[in-house]
C-alpha cells in the first residue's frame, strides 16, 4: 500500500508540469468560461424564450455537459491514457522505473489511478465551474434568474456518472499506451472507436453499450428519461470492461520484459 | 554471508530465435570492481538488465548476495543502483527535481538530492531542465541518481559515456573510492579494457553471449606472454633452426621472427644460439602485447 502511495505521490510529482496535468484545470476553465461568455452575450436572445429557472439552468449547462459527453470527455480520457504512460517511454525511464525496489503491481496501479484521478478532477472543475459561473451570472446579467433553482445535485448525479462512464475507455486506452510508444495508434484506435461510439449510441442500437466508446454518449442520451438511473446498463459494462482490462493490462505488463 | 555480490549459474537468454546470452556464470565478489567487458553487441546491458530483473531470467539462475532474484527482487533491488545504457531522466524536469522524485520513490530526505548533485557535480545546473543537458551531464546525473540510494552494489553500463578526460579521471576514482572506502560492490561495463584496467579489481571478458574470460586483472596479465622480435637474415632457415630448439615460433616475416620467451636469460640463449649457427641478429626487442590487443585476441576466439 505504501509503495503505491509514494508511486502516486510521485506519478503527480513528475506530471505537474505537463500539458496531461495542466489540460485537466484548463480544459473545464476554458469550456465552462466559454458557455458562461456565450450565455451572457447571448441574453437577450435567452430572455425571449422566457425559461423559468431550472429549465434556464438546463439550458446552460447542456452547453457544456453535450459537447464534454459527447466528443470532449472520450477524447480527453484517450489523450489522459497516453500522457500517463508517453511520459516514461519518451524519457525512457521504464527501464528506471522498474529496477526501483517497488513492486510492478503498484507501479502499475498508481498509473491507472492517477489517470482516473485526472480524469476526476477534470470532471469535478466541469461541476463545480458549470456551478459557480451559472450563480456569477446574474451579477452580470441580473434579468437570467439563474439563483431561483440550483442544478448542483442532479448535475453532480450527471457527472458522476459521466466519470463512471470514462472507466472503460481509460483502461482500454490505458492498456494500448502501455503497449505502444507512440502516438498514432492509440490516438487512431481511440477517434475509430469514439466514431463507432457516437453512431451506435445515436442510432440506438440495442447493443451499443458494448462498445466502451460509447458510454458517454449513452449516459448522456438517457439522462433525461424515466428519471436519473446511476447503475444502468453502459456503466455495469464500463465497470466490468475497467476490471477486466485492468487485471488484463497487469498481467501483460507482469509478463512483459523491459527493453 | 560470504556469498558472492552477484552469481549467475549457466544464464541463456533469447530473444526471439536470436541466442543473446549463452550459459553465462558470472561471480563477482564483494567489494570487487568488476570489469565487464566486451565489444558493442557482445550481451552486457542484456546481462546487465538480467541482473535489474528487467529482462526475465529462469529460477534459480540470478543471485544477488545470495539471493534467488526472481524470489527476493524487491529486497535485492534495495541494495541495487543501476545505469543502464542511456541515463534514464525526465527531461521536463530539472536535475534537482529528477533526484527529488527519485528521493521520494524510495523514501529518502530530500537533502540527499543536493549533496549527490554537488558529489557529481551538477551542483550549478541542479535548477536547469535535464532536456538542454549535455550528455556528460546526463551521465553525471545517471549517476548521481545510481547512488542515490547508497546501495551496496552498483551496476555501470558504459558510464563514462560521453564524458570528457576530466569527467572520466572523476568517476574512475568515484568508483575506486567506493570500492575501497565504502566496501561497495561494482560492476562496470565497457568495451574498452584500458578503460576497465585502470580501476577494476576482476575481469570477466564476454563476446557473443558467452563468457570467454573471468578472473583478476593479474589473472589476465599473466594470460599476456611476452614476445621476442628478432631481425636477422635467412628467417626461414633461422625459424627452422630455432623450432628444432624446442621454441614456439609466432610469425615469420621475411626479416623478422616473432617467438614467446619467457626471460631475459632465454633471450641471450637464443642470440647466442643464432649467432653460432652463422646468422647475421641485427635486433631482439621484447615486446608485451597491449591488454586491448589481448582483449582482441579473447574476444577473436569465438567470432
Amino acid at each position: 500500500m505504501f509503495s503505491l502511495y509514494i508511486s502516486l505521490r510521485s506519478e503527480f510529482y513528475k506530471s505537474r508540469k505537463t500539458l496531461a496535468f495542466w489540460a485537466s484545470i484548463l480544459l473545464p476553465l476554458i469550456i465552462c468560461g466559454l458557455v458562461a461568455f456565450g450565455t451572457i452575450s447571448t441574453q437577450e436572445r435567452i430572455l425571449k424564450m422566457h425559461l423559468n429557472a431550472e429549465t434556464l439552468w438546463m439550458y446552460f449547462c447542456s452547453g457544456a455537459l453535450n459537447p464534454m459527453g459527447l466528443l470532449i470527455l472520450p477524447f480527453y480520457v484517450i489523450f489522459m491514457a497516453f500522457s500517463v504512460n508517453n511520459i516514461e517511454h519518451r524519457n525512457d525511464t521504464w527501464k528506471s522505473l522498474f529496477s526501483q525496489p517497488l513492486n510492478r503491481f503498484s507501479i502499475y496501479a498508481a498509473k491507472y489511478l492517477y489517470a482516473l484521478i485526472l480524469v476526476f478532477i477534470c470532471l469535478s472543475l466541469f461541476l463545480l465551474l458549470t456551478w459557480g459561473f451559472g450563480n456569477l451570472i446574474p451579477f452580470v446579467a441580473p434579468k437570467l434568474r439563474f439563483q431561483d433553482y440550483s442544478p448542483i445535485e442532479l448535475l453532480s448525479k450527471i457527472y458522476f456518472k459521466l466519470f463512471l462512464s470514462a472507466f472503460g475507455i481509460l483502461s482500454l486506452q490505458f492498456i494500448f499506451s502501455l503497449l505502444w510508444a507512440d502516438f498514432l495508434k492509440p490516438m487512431g484506435i481511440g477517434f475509430i472507436g469514439i466514431i463507432a461510439g457516437l453512431i451506435t449510441a445515436s442510432k440506438g442500437w440495442e447493443y451499443a453499450y458494448l462498445i466502451p466508446y460509447s458510454h458517454p454518449s449513452l449516459v448522456l442520451s438517457s439522462k433525461g428519461k424515466e428519471g436519473f438511473q446511476l447503475f444502468t446498463t453502459e456503466i455495469y459494462a464500463s465497470l466490468a470492461y475497467a476490471l477486466v482490462l485492468f487485471i488484463a493490462g497487469y498481467f501483460i505488463l507482469s509478463k512483459k520484459s523491459i527493453k | 554471508m560470504n556469498s558472492p555480490a552477484i552469481q549467475t549459474c549457466g544464464l541463456n537468454y533469447h530473444f526471439g530465435d536470436q541466442k543473446v546470452i549463452e550459459n553465462l556464470s558470472l561471480e563477482v565478489n564483494r567489494g570487487s570492481i568488476y570489469g565487464f567487458l566486451g565489444p558493442n553487441g557482445a550481451g552486457k546491458t542484456t546481462t546487465i538488465k538480467i541482473l535489474l530483473n528487467l529482462l526475465k531470467s529462469p529460477k534459480d539462475t540470478v543471485f544477488v548476495f545470495g539471493r534467488d532474484m526472481n524470489t527476493y527482487r524487491t529486497a535485492n533491488l534495495k541494495k541495487i543502483g543501476a545505469l543502464v545504457e542511456q541515463p534514464a531522466i525526465y527531461a521536463h524536469m530539472t536535475g534537482k527535481e529528477n533526484l527529488l522524485n527519485r528521493c521520494m520513490l524510495l523514501g529518502l530526505s530530500k537533502n540527499k538530492a543536493s549533496e549527490i548533485l554537488e558529489l557529481v557535480g551538477l551542483g550549478a545546473a541542479a535548477h536547469k531542465k535535464t532536456g538542454q543537458y549535455s550528455l556528460g551531464m546526463k551521465q553525471r546525473l545517471g549517476i548521481g541518481l545510481a547512488l542515490l540510494p547508497d546501495p551496496e552494489l552498483l551496476l555501470l553500463d558504459e558510464p563514462t559515456n560521453g564524458l570528457d578526460p576530466n569527467g572520466i579521471i572523476e568517476i574512475r576514482s568515484l568508483m575506486i573510492e567506493l570500492a575501497t572506502k565504502h566496501e561497495k560492490t561494482i560492476l562496470v561495463s565497457s568495451h574498452l579494457l584500458s578503460e576497465i584496467e585502470k580501476t577494476a579489481t576482476h575481469v570477466g571478458i564476454i563476446n557473443k553471449g558467452q563468457l570467454l574470460f573471468q578472473g583478476t586483472i593479474e589473472d589476465l596479465h599473466l594470460l599476456n606472454k611476452p614476445v621476442l622480435t628478432i631481425e636477422l637474415n635467412n628467417t626461414q632457415a633461422a625459424a627452422q633452426l630455432l623450432s628444432r630448439e624446442g621454441y614456439h615460433i609466432e610469425e615469420t616475416k621475411a626479416d623478422q621472427l616473432t617467438l614467446e620467451y619467457s626471460s631475459a636469460e632465454q633471450s641471450s640463449q637464443i642470440n647466442s644460439l643464432l649467432v653460432q649457427n652463422g646468422f647475421n641478429v641485427s635486433s631482439l626487442h621484447p615486446i608485451r602485447k597491449a591488454l586491448e590487443e589481448l582483449f582482441l585476441d579473447i574476444t577473436k576466439t569465438n567470432n
